[in-house]
């Protein structure tokens, strides 16, 4: 069998691995995250939320996942 | 009488009952925030942006305990030192859930929170062209709130006192000469301490407050929510009704005719 390579990428700040060739919306689906109640930026550009299936992730992509928090 | 629910603060081109608008910052828990601001009566609440917690995803989140569908979250840029910062912020904020209406406020001082206004002054230049509805914290130099009106600001929000510092209204003089000289909404975004400094703000005829810390972390944030409900209403009210004249002297209530 044929062993799948790991990449490492930064999510929130926080180093992850996972499957090379992973695209963008299943690493988001691995962490729950609740698409409705986010916005999210790949090397600092924001992405259209309806378009993360179509993004295939790099060695080295940092992710950043925010949401709207208690503020004043 | 004066029908204040006629009385609404339009804030760009939409309407709102109530002149409160409190932040969710400083509750010990999400229940508290959401009881606190139901008791406010307030259609607005501010908001931060910020990293989702990866780890723990069984974390409460804001949108569970307080429906964006029912009440208006207004996206703070607080916490953004520079114009980069706060442009990244709100642009992330705005794709949350198409967002168009925020706040912006971009700090100078880490100590004082004072606002830089070189900065904010660009932000806001850069956000109204991208479409933004752009509520600016601001300082009380009625020049800069000027700059800010003529860049596309769609709310001036000057500074009481600074941020969380409870001082009430220190700047009564500058409030009144940028509430003569605006037609924009003008809303006392920090400082106040207590229900009464809302008062005092809506008499001098701003059209609204914002509150959060005096709210917060009162002894009994519920009842202090309340008290400023009242306060902003009772305010609005008085401001409203034409105040009398102040003289020097004093002027007996009663008639000096028919004294026995």
């Amino acid at each position: 069998m044929k062993k799948i390579k790991k990449i490492k990428i930064k999510i929130n700040g926080k180093i992850k691995s996972i499957n090379q060739d992973s695209n963008l919306s299943l690493v988001l689906k691995n962490l729950k995250i609740p698409l409705n109640k986010v916005a999210i930026e790949l090397n600092e550009e924001i992405i259209d939320k309806k378009k993360i299936s179509k993004i295939k992730l790099n060695k080295n992509d940092k992710i950043e996942i925010v949401h709207f928090i208690g503020g004043g | 009488m004066v029908n204040l629910k006629k009385d609404s603060l339009i804030i760009a081109n939409k309407k709102f009952n109530s002149r409160l608008i409190v932040g969710t910052g400083k509750y010990n828990s999400m229940s508290e925030c959401a009881k606190a601001i139901k008791l406010s009566g307030a259609e607005i609440v501010t908001v931060a942006v910020r990293r989702v917690n990866i780890s723990d995803k069984n974390k409460p989140l804001l949108m569970d305990y307080i429906d964006p569908k029912k009440i208006t979250y207004l996206p703070n840029t607080a916490g953004c030192f520079n114009s980069k910062e706060a442009l990244r912020t709100l642009r992330l904020a705005r794709e949350i859930g198409g967002w168009k209406l925020v706040k912006l406020e971009v700090l100078g001082d880490k100590k004082n929170l004072f606002p830089d206004m070189i900065e904010t002054l660009k932000s806001t230049e850069v956000l109204a062209k991208e479409g933004f509805k752009v509520m600016v914290y601001c300082n009380d130099d009625p020049l800069m709130a000027k700059r800010l009106e003529n860049s596309g600001a769609d709310a001036i929000m000057p500074l009481a006192a600074p941020i969380g510092s409870g001082l009430g209204i220190q700047n009564k003089i500058n409030i009144q000469i940028i509430r003569k000289q605006t037609k924009l909404p003008l809303i006392i975004d920090a400082g106040l301490g207590q229900a009464s400094d809302a008062t005092i703000a809506m008499e001098l005829g701003c059209d609204g407050v914002l509150v959060n810390t005096a709210i917060a972390k009162a002894k009994k944030p519920f009842e202090m929510a309340l008290a400023f409900k009242n306060a902003v209403i009772a305010g609005r009210q008085s401001y409203k009704s034409g105040r009398i004249d102040k003289i020097l002297m004093g002027n007996p209530s009663s008639p000096s005719k028919g004294i026995i």
